[in-house]
C-alpha cells in the first residue's frame, strides 16, 4: 500500500496552490524583508569594506571592498533560504499545522516541498542579489556577467532551503534548531571565502568547503563579476546541483515520516 | 469480476473501507475495519477516546497509509489516487491549522486555490464560504483575532470552499458553547439537505441523534455496531429504562438484581439505569421497587453499554 514506487508528478496546479499561501505571506513580510535585505549588506560593506579594507588592500587581486560585495551575496543566499525554510517548516508543521491542512488538499508531499523550495529559492535569488547593487553604490564596477547572480542565488538558495527543510523537520523542539545555526550554518557562512580568502584557512577546511554550497555560489557570484572560468565554474555548479539532490532526498524523506504516519 | 464490483461500489457507496489495519508500532490503531458509507448519507462516527476515528479520517485522506486491507474514496482506490479523492472531498479536522496570520478572506482564497476552484468561480466560492461561516464584515480580520466559535465556522467553512461530494468531520462541535453548537448544526443539516455524503466523528451523542442518518460505533480500531440512531436504541437498550437513584448501596442492589435477570445496566453518578428494562420478569420488578423513574432509553445508553466509556 506505500506510494513510494508511484511515478512522482509535479502538477502545476498544486504548485501554484502553494505559491498562493506564500504569496499570501509575503504580502505580510515584504516591507522587513526589503529593508533586510538593503541594509543587512551595506552595513557589512560599511564594516568590514572599510573598517577591514583599511587594513587589507587587496585579496587574490581584487579591491577587498569588491571582494566583501561579492562574499556577501553567498551569505545573503545562505540566511535568505536557510532561515525562512527552518522556521516557516516547524511552525507550519508543529504549531500551525499548516502541512497538515495542505497534504488533506489534492497537493502531494514532494509538490508542497518543491513548491515552498521554488518560492524560497525565487526571492532569495531577488533579494540575495542586492548586495552587489549595494556594491555598486560604493563602487564595484557593474558587469554583465552581474545578471547571472540572481541565478546563481537560486540554484544555491534551492540546496540550502531544503537544507533548512530537513533539519526542521528533523528536531522535535524549535530551540533545537540553534545548535544547527551555531553549528552547521556559521560554519557554512565562514568557510566559504566570504570575508576572508580560502587560502588563509588550514587545508582541511579548503577541502571540507567543496561541500559546502555557499563556497560554490561564492566563487560563481566573483567569476560572474571579475570574468567566468568555465571549466572551474562547472564544477562549483555541480558542487550547488549535489548538494541540492542530497538535501532533497533527506527533507522529503524526513517529512513524509512525520506527516504520513 | 473485481472490475465490477468496483463499478457497482462507485455508483453506490463515497466510502469503502474493507479489513482496514493500521498501526503504530505495535499497537493497532484501526483494527480490522469495515465500513461502507453510501452516497448522500450523514454518518456518525461515535467512539470513546482513542477508538481510531481520526486515523481513519487520516487514512481517507492518504495521510495515514494502512497496513492492510483497502480504501476506496468516491471511488478511487486510496492511496494510489489520494490525490483525485482529495480534490473532491472535504476535510474539517480535529485540530485547528487555520493560518494565524492570514486574514480570513486570504485563508480561503489559499484553500479555494489548493483545491483548484476555477479561477472564474474562486471569488464567489470565497464569498460564498465568508458568508457560510457567517463572518461577512470580517474578512479582512486575522484568524489569531477571532473568537473560538468564529475559528471553528472558518474551518467549517474551509473545507466546504470547493463544494466538496464528501465531507470529513473531526468532532467539529467539540470545545463549542451551545450557542456555536446550535449554528454548526445547523450548517451540517444544510450539507445533508443538500445532498453531500457526511462522515462526522462525535463525542456528543446528541449531535449524532440529530444530524446523522446512520451511526457506526466504532471501538479499538473497529465498527462493533451500526444502524439509524433508533434502530440501534432498539437492538441494544430495548423500549424502556428504568432510571433509580440513591445511596451506592441501593445501586448496587439494583445493579445485582438487573444483573440476575441478565438486563445491562448504566452508572451515572447518583443513579443506574436498567435498559430494556421491559423484559424484567415480574419478580424481578417487583424487588426492583417503585421509586425507578421510567424513561425512553437513547443512544448514549446504546453507546455506554457498548463501549463501557462515559460520554460528554
Ligand atoms: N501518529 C501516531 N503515532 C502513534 N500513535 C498514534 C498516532 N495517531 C494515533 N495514534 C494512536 O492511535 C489510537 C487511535 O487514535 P485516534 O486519534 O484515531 O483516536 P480517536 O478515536 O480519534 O480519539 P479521540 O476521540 O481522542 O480524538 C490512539 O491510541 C492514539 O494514541
Ligand atoms: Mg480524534
Amino acid at each position: 500500500m506505500s506510494d513510494t514506487g508511484r511515478l512522482r508528478r509535479f502538477e502545476g496546479a498544486a504548485l501554484r496552490g502553494v505559491w498562493r499561501y506564500e504569496a499570501a505571506q509575503f504580502t505580510r513580510y515584504w516591507k522587513p524583508q526589503t529593508f533586510g535585505a538593503l541594509f543587512e549588506p551595506a552595513f557589512m560593506l560599511l564594516a568590514f569594506g572599510y573598517g577591514v579594507g583599511s587594513l587589507v588592500a587587496a585579496v587574490a587581486g581584487i579591491s577587498y571592498r569588491d571582494f566583501v560585495a561579492t562574499g556577501v551575496v553567498g551569505t545573503a543566499a545562505l540566511f535568505l533560504s536557510v532561515f525562512p525554510a527552518m522556521f516557516n517548516g516547524y511552525t507550519r508543521r508543529v504549531f500551525q499545522h499548516t502541512y497538515d491542512a495542505v497534504l488533506a488538499a489534492p497537493v502531494d508531499l514532494h509538490e508542497l516541498l518543491a513548491g515552498e523550495t521554488v518560492w524560497t529559492a525565487a526571492r532569495a535569488g531577488v533579494f540575495g542579489s542586492a548586495p552587489l547593487l549595494v556594491g555598486m553604490v560604493f563602487g564595484l564596477d557593474p558587469a554583465p556577467g552581474m545578471l547571472l547572480v540572481p541565478f546563481i542565488v537560486f540554484a544555491t538558495a534551492f540546496g540550502l532551503s531544503l537544507f533548512g527543510a530537513w533539519t526542521a523537520a528533523r528536531v522535535a523542539s524549535i530551540n533545537s534548531l540553534d545548535y544547527v545555526i551555531t553549528g552547521v550554518v556559521t560554519p557554512l557562512m565562514l568557510v566559504a571565502g566570504t570575508y576572508f580568502p580560502m587560502s588563509s584557512l588550514p587545508g582541511w577546511a579548503q577541502v571540507a568547503a567543496h561541500a559546502n554550497p555557499v563556497f560554490h555560489c561564492v566563487e560563481l557570484v566573483r567569476h560572474a563579476v571579475f570574468g567566468f572560468r568555465p571549466l572551474a565554474d562547472l564544477g562549483h555548479l555541480a558542487g550547488i546541483a549535489a548538494f541540492a539532490a542530497v538535501a532533497w532526498t533527506l527533507a522529503l524523506r524526513t517529512l513524509r515520516r512525520k506527516l504520513i504516519a | 469480476m473485481g472490475h465490477n464490483v468496483t463499478s457497482v461500489t462507485q455508483q453506490t457507496n463515497a466510502l469503502a473501507l474493507r479489513g482496514v489495519v493500521k498501526r503504530f508500532g505495535d499497537r493497532a490503531a484501526v483494527d480490522g475495519l469495515d465500513l461502507t458509507v453510501e452516497r448522500g448519507v450523514c454518518l456518525g462516527l461515535l467512539g470513546p477516546n482513542g477508538a481510531g476515528k481520526s486515523t481513519t479520517m487520516r487514512l481517507l485522506t492518504g495521510q495515514a497509509v494502512a497496513d492492510e486491507g483497502a480504501i476506496e474514496v468516491l471511488g478511487f482506490p486510496v492511496p494510489r489516487e489520494s490525490k483525485r479523492a482529495r480534490a473532491a472531498m472535504g476535510v474539517v479536522p480535529q485540530q485547528d491549522n487555520l493560518d494565524e496570520e492570514l486574514t480570513v478572506r486570504e485563508n480561503l482564497e489559499v484553500f479555494a486555490h489548493l483545491y483548484r476552484v476555477p479561477r472564474g468561480g474562486r471569488a464567489a466560492a470565497v464569498a460564498r464560504a465568508v458568508a457560510r461561516a457567517r463572518l461577512t464584515g470580517r474578512e479582512r480580520t486575522r484568524v489569531g483575532d477571532l473568537s473560538g466559535g468564529m475559528r471553528r465556522r472558518l474551518l467549517i467553512a474551509r473545507g466546504l470552499v470547493h463544494d466538496p461530494a464528501l465531507v470529513l468531520l473531526d468532532e467539529p462541535t467539540v470545545g463549542l458553547d451551545p450557542q456555536v453548537r446550535a449554528e454548526l448544526w445547523g450548517l451540517i443539516d444544510g450539507l445533508r439537505a443538500a445532498g453531500t455524503t457526511v462522515l462526522m466523528s462525535t463525542h456528543y451523542i446528541e449531535e449524532a441523534e440529530r444530524l446523522a442518518d446512520d451511526c457506526a460505533v466504532m471501538a479499538r480500531g473497529r465498527v462493533i455496531a451500526r444502524g439509524a440512531p433508533s434502530d440501534l436504541v432498539a437492538r441494544h437498550a430495548g423500549k424502556q429504562a428504568i432510571e433509580h437513584h440513591g445511596p451506592p448501596a441501593r445501586l448496587a442492589e439494583v445493579e445485582r438484581i438487573a444483573h440476575a435477570a441478565g438486563l445491562p445496566t448504566r452508572r451515572t453518578g447518583p443513579s443506574v439505569t436498567v435498559l430494556r428494562a421491559e423484559e424484567l420478569p415480574p419478580s424481578a420488578l417487583e424487588a426492583l421497587g417503585a421509586d425507578g423513574f421510567v424513561r425512553r432509553p437513547t443512544l448514549e445508553d446504546v453507546f455506554v453499554i457498548l463501549t463501557g466509556e462515559r460520554v460528554e
